[in-house]
């Protein structure tokens, strides 16, 4: 249910201007959603950025997301590959 | 990657029959400026709340569709859980805030110059909402309004 959660509320965000990006743990049900731009990850539920206290891995993924940014071509569904 | 077919049975049969809201049509804004000039805010699903403030009530039918701000500065370890799913394995954010709400690594990005910098607020929810009426009606407008008033180019969101 996060995933819906947190991609209407995207939904909302992109409609005003605001450009964004999710990360996503359930590609299956983000592809129903269609938020505009979401990465999967290739992590349990519970684990978005990956580790606990990893903060390599982390930055390695907030990066990837913040580079899906630049994407136009909604809605985006790239697999992020650690 | 977490798979449907990984979840248990009741999990997934729930998921399966779901009337999932699709968003359409897919808004695009466009990013008008290079990252290490944009200002970046932060939503999580994972239901966190600074000591203190109102804790996400569980018994909302529905799901409890409000929200918490959680300011850039926040001490990350002494944030709450308030989380009611049971679906997922909460251990890893009670270890490490970071893993939903990477405030740290954003900071980190901001200070090398990656980013322009960190918003100065931040927006909490509890994931758990099947009835997301509300959320879209009521919510999701003042998210919206938050990040406007700060100045957020960008937003992340993270769910768990």
């Amino acid at each position: 249910m996060c995933h819906q959660t947190v991609g209407l509320v995207q939904g909302a965000l992109e409609e005003a201007g605001i450009v964004t990006a999710s990360i996503t743990l359930l590609a299956e049900i983000s592809a129903r959603i269609q938020p505009p731009r979401a990465l999967a990850v290739p992590y349990p539920l519970g684990f978005p950025l990956g580790e606990a206290h990893n903060p390599a891995l982390q930055l390695r993924v907030l990066r990837a997301l913040l580079a899906l940014t630049e994407r136009d071509d909604v809605p985006v569904l790239e697999r992020f590959e650690p | 990657m977490a798979e449907l077919k990984d979840l248990s049975f009741t999990l997934r049969a729930f998921l399966k029959a779901y009337p999932w809201r699709r968003i359409s049509p897919v808004p695009c804004a466009r990013r008008d400026k290079p990252l290490d000039r944009c200002r970046v805010g932060l939503v999580t699903s994972a239901g966190l709340v600074v000591p203190g403030d109102k804790p996400f009530d569980a018994s909302v039918k529905g799901g409890d569709y409000s929200f918490r701000v959680i300011p850039a500065d926040a001490d990350l370890a002494q944030l709450e859980e308030h989380h009611r799913s049971s679906s997922f394995d909460h251990s890893g954010v009670e270890a490490d805030r970071n893993l939903a709400l990477p405030l740290t690594r954003l900071a980190e990005l901001a200070a090398a110059g990656e980013i322009g910098g960190v918003a100065p607020r931040h927006v909490s929810l509890m994931g758990s909402i099947t009835a997301p009426g509300r959320l879209v009606k009521h919510t999701a407008p003042q998210v919206v309004d938050l990040f406007a008033a700060d100045g957020a180019d960008v937003v992340l969101l993270v769910p768990v």
